[in-house]
């Protein structure tokens, strides 16, 4: 491979946000925001309930419209404001190029359908017709998130939370996105559950070459998922930069509050 | 203060003095308020996060005094993972994680455990081997043999040498005044370069 055209391509940002601001009524949703998203990179952002990360986070996955600023993503046309896209144009992108990954995997999967047509239905959804590729990739996808070949008919509402979000996962992944946004992806998993669907996230961000956009409010999820950090408050940046240099030497006194504050077990 | 290819220097001072400030500076996980910290031809003190995971994934290793890892991962994943981001295939990598971890005498029943439950010694070891299981041209070393029994520490004094040897610029932290003397070829007082009370 010719390290230089890599080296292009890797300079070229999957996502540049630029002023995105969302307001409710008087209120601020989120305010300001720039930066730039690089492929086979996870931006992690923190902040406390009401800080605005949920909201920022649903106007970059076109789940909300912002009331100014710019989310120019590389498509295969090259970059395209999707802000300003047509909806049946944003639609296909949500099918194809991006995932969105629930807090609830409720919210994510179709809990009357099986677990392999769950996975199934998004390759549908861009045009799957075979049978048993479906099948078989479905099959594939769900050893992947470690849920056995045997539980592919089951519903997701016999799974447990835990296997419910692995399943929102590999029914998300199957159609290959470059962008995945993920919403608190452990939150309301046990501890040691938490730590197993870690790893299969960094596995999977590892051999996918993912870019990928976490919000939580657990410090020690994005120490070990996230690249970079962006710290939200009042629905503001207040402070962004690579991962271990934002929590071992914060700069903004919110984040040095947010940093102290975790308990150590 | 340089460091070249080949060569380990040593940082000395009393505690507090900033040693593993220093470090972390070098590392990036400290932010420098001015000045310059090339490793290669990156400046760390100016680069873009992306060009500082760049450079510690390929080129700057860092043995801290500190395992974090995400629990439950096997011990001989923790130390394949930093190749595994460089894309060296999953079965190569696992094999040059069990003969660093064998070297380094972790016992093989332990290697598909995690280390969150090890020794400190254990821990210690584990650390050195994701350390070493890269070639990386640069090393940050902290206290890289604190907690280790005579045999291990000879182990990873002869890891440093090797490392020395195919040209590695290391940067230690040693606060066994032996290893030390026999390690580095240089020291560098970083009293120095703490900052003075005004008068």
């Amino acid at each position: 491979m010719d390290t230089s055209i890599w080296a292009k391509m890797k300079t070229q940002p999957l996502l540049s946000v630029r002023d995105l601001s969302k307001f409710y009524g008087g209120r601020i949703g989120c305010a300001e925001v720039n930066f730039d998203l690089f492929p086979g990179e996870v931006l992690g952002i923190v902040g406390e309930s009401g800080s605005g990360k949920s909201t920022l986070l649903s106007c970059l996955a076109g789940h909300l419209a912002p009331d100014r600023g710019e989310v120019i993503f590389a498509t295969s046309e090259g970059p395209r404001d999707t802000v300003l896209m047509a909806e049946a144009a944003r639609r296909r992108l949500a099918r194809t190029d991006w995932a969105y990954v629930h807090q609830n995997p409720r919210d994510g999967l179709r809990m009357g359908v099986s677990a392999g047509g769950n996975v199934g239905e998004r390759l549908m959804a861009v045009g799957a017709r075979h049978y048993g590729q479906i099948r078989e990739a479905a099959v594939d996808w769900l050893g992947r998130v470690e849920i056995a070949a045997d539980r592919v008919d089951d519903r997701p509402s016999a799974f447990s939370g835990g296997m419910q979000q692995r399943l929102q996962i590999a029914r998300n992944l199957v159609t290959g996105p470059r962008l995945v946004f993920m919403d608190e992806p452990t939150g309301g998993l046990d501890v040691s559950v938490q730590a197993r669907l870690l790893d299969l996230l960094r596995g999977l961000v590892r051999e996918m070459g993912l870019s990928a956009i976490i919000v939580t409010h657990d410090l020690a999820v994005v120490r070990l998922l996230a690249d970079r950090l962006m710290v939200m408050k009042g629905g503001y940046v207040v402070e962004q930069g690579l991962t271990d240099q934002v929590l071992d030497d914060p700069q903004h006194e919110y984040t040095q509050l947010l940093v102290s504050s975790v308990l150590q077990v | 203060m340089a460091v070249s290819p080949g060569e380990c220097l040593g940082l000395v001072g009393a505690s507090g003095s900033g040693k593993s400030t220093l470090m972390r500076m070098i590392w990036g996980n400290y932010l420098a308020a001015s000045g310059s910290i090339m490793v290669g031809d990156v400046d760390v003190a100016k680069a873009a996060p992306r060009e500082i995971i760049a450079l510690r994934r390929g080129t700057l290793g860092y043995v801290s005094q500190f395992l974090r890892v995400v629990p439950r991962v096997p011990t001989v994943d923790v130390v394949a993972e930093p190749l595994l981001t460089l894309g060296v295939p999953v079965a190569e990598a696992r094999g040059r994680a069990m003969a660093l971890l064998a070297q380094l005498n972790i016992p093989e029943r332990l290697w598909s455990l995690s280390p969150t439950t090890f020794s400190g010694g254990e821990q210690q070891r584990v650390n050195i081997a994701r350390g070493f299981v890269h070639p990386y041209p640069a090393l940050l070393l902290d206290e890289p043999t604190a907690s280790l029994d005579a045999v291990n520490r000879e182990v990873v004094l002869s890891l440093i040498e090797g490392a020395k040897a195919r040209g590695a610029a290391i940067i230690g932290i040693f606060h066994d005044e032996q290893a030390r003397a026999r390690m580095c070829d240089r020291l560098v007082d970083v009293t120095q370069f703490t900052p003075k009370a005004v008068q």
